[in-house]
């Protein structure tokens, strides 16, 4: 038996919204299984469990906001999961705060004659509720002994809350959570932007960054991309970006300790090459979800990956592995930006690689002046992993390998 | 179809990329990069739903006829005559 918790998303969040549950109790889950949505300053993101079991009671209810490390559910072994753990009564009030302080009880201790049927709630007087509705109400500024409750024995559920809310005078912030931008659910631009300034102030505090740049011949990449797309239909039409990405990746295997996260010293660079891809967001802020596992993709898959986590970043929900295990990211300007990129490195990450928008330049092929379609890739690298002559090997090998864009 | 009928076709496949531009504020010569913002992603993804309720090809050479809505509609119309 073990708890399954709010996991953190980022060194600067602090506390989650539960918003769904994906499981019930009794329910089997696998190793990587989404079982629930938390909403963070990313926007909502789905929570995977990365241990098997089946689901047992759940501890936290939908509309809650959990500091990290708080308990969501019980996880016990496939099948003993209502032995381990006694089913408490549906609605009876269970002191939210007592269990933060000790986030790991033992089933053995609990009392074998946990009563079944509801109690009196001990915390706030004769009002019955739940903890959700506790918590609704508190926003909301209701007293709960104003609202008909319709659980067990008269509890107050958060429906009971949310029912009354609408002819109640919300408070002040109410209605600018409400102002997101449409297509994005659960984001707030505000909250965005702050979890950013932390994540980039510790970067420059912590990252004693090097920076490189390399301008690249694009033009047989550019010349094999239009050959290929002309023969695709739209949907399966490639992007440069993809073939930055495979470059990028395959690159690697020359300066492995370019990929990995600093968590602990001494440093140990990663096998797996979760890519991230810094995707901009209309209304401002970006997100940087991670390609997971991109180290043995060809052209097509990556190309794919990235539609689909381009896509789940702008309008639908990313993953917390995609957002927490990124091992180096790549930061593209895109067809309508500058000339380059000098990127700030996304920590614990080691390594940000940044493409400036492809134009045509005068290059110097075989001794004469062409026009040629040319990219400027930068790195900027952690001064305490890697040198810049190592950095330098990295680049010149994202050069050799975009101009041999067939190779498989 | 009438030219009024391609462009909202075009406006809902646009909006169903880019569920936070409002349709009610897309002007018919926004550019969909510069003015609304569309990536190359967004813009690949728009051509291959263009091409799904079209049935025409698109080939990466009439991309730049499709750079605004009003571009995109007399595109389409041109198109779907021959």
């Amino acid at each position: 038996m073990s708890l399954f918790t709010m996991p953190s998303l980022g060194a600067d969040m602090e506390e989650g919204k539960l918003v769904e549950w994906l499981v019930k109790p009794g329910q089997r889950v696998l190793r990587g299984d989404v079982v629930a949505v938390v909403e963070t300053q990313k926007g909502a993101i789905e929570i995977e469990i990365f241990e098997a079991g089946e689901i047992g009671e759940l501890l936290a209810q939908v509309g809650q906001t959990l500091p990290v490390g708080a308990p969501l559910a019980r996880l016990g072994p496939a099948g003993e999961a209502e032995a381990g753990a006694p089913p408490a009564a549906p609605g009876s009030p269970r002191e939210i705060p007592k269990a933060l302080e000790s986030p790991a009880p033992l089933p053995a201790q609990k009392p074998a004659t946990e009563p079944a049927a509801p109690v009196p709630a001990a915390a706030s007087g004769a009002v019955l509720a739940s903890p959700a509705a506790r918590v609704r109400a508190s926003e909301l500024g209701i007293a709960l002994d104003v609202v008909t409750g319709s659980g067990p024995g008269g509890a107050v559920l958060l429906s009971d809350v949310e029912r009354d809310a609408p002819a109640r005078p919300a408070p002040v912030a109410e209605p600018v959570k409400d102002e997101r931008p449409k297509g994005k659910p659960g984001l707030d631009m505000a909250e965005m932007r702050r979890a950013i300034a932390a994540a980039m102030v510790r970067a420059k505090r912590e990252i004693p960054h090097y920076y490189l740049s390399h301008e690249i011949d694009l033009q047989a990449a550019q010349d094999w991309l239009s050959a290929q797309n002309s023969e695709r239909p739209p949907d399966r039409r490639l992007l440069m970006g993809a073939l930055l990405i495979r470059a990028t990746v395959r690159a690697l295997a020359r300066a492995p300790e370019l990929n990995g996260r600093f968590e602990a010293d001494p440093y140990a660079p990663s096998a797996p090459v979760h890519c991230g891809l810094a995707v901009a967001m209309r209304g401002g802020g970006l997100i940087a979800p991670a390609i997971v596992d991109a180290q043995g993709m060809g052209l097509d898959a990556i190309m794919e990956a990235m539609r689909d986590i381009v896509t789940r970043a702008r309008t639908g929900r990313l993953r917390n592995s995609e957002i927490t295990q990124g091992t180096i990211t790549v930061s593209s300007l895109g067809e309508t930006g500058v000339d380059a990129l000098i990127g700030v490195i996304y920590p614990p990450q080691v390594a940000l690689v940044g493409f400036g928008t492809p134009r045509p330049r005068p290059l110097v092929r075989n001794g004469a002046v062409q026009p040629r379609l040319a990219i400027v890739a930068t790195l900027a690298a952690d001064h305490r992993i890697s040198d810049g002559r190592r950095g330098a090997l990295f680049l010149a090998e994202i050069n050799r390998l975009l101009q041999e864009p067939e190779s498989p | 179809m009438t030219p009024a009928d391609l462009r909202a076709a075009f406006i809902a496949d646009l909006t169903a990329v880019a569920p936070d531009l409002d349709p009610a504020t897309i002007e018919d010569n926004d550019h969909l990069q510069d003015d609304l913002g569309l990536d190359s992603m967004d813009f690949l993804k728009l051509i291959s739903a263009l091409h799904k309720r079209f049935n025409l090809p698109i080939p990466e050479a009439d991309y730049p006829r499709l750079a605004t809505p009003a571009k995109a509609a007399a595109y389409l119309a041109e198109m779907l005559a021959t």
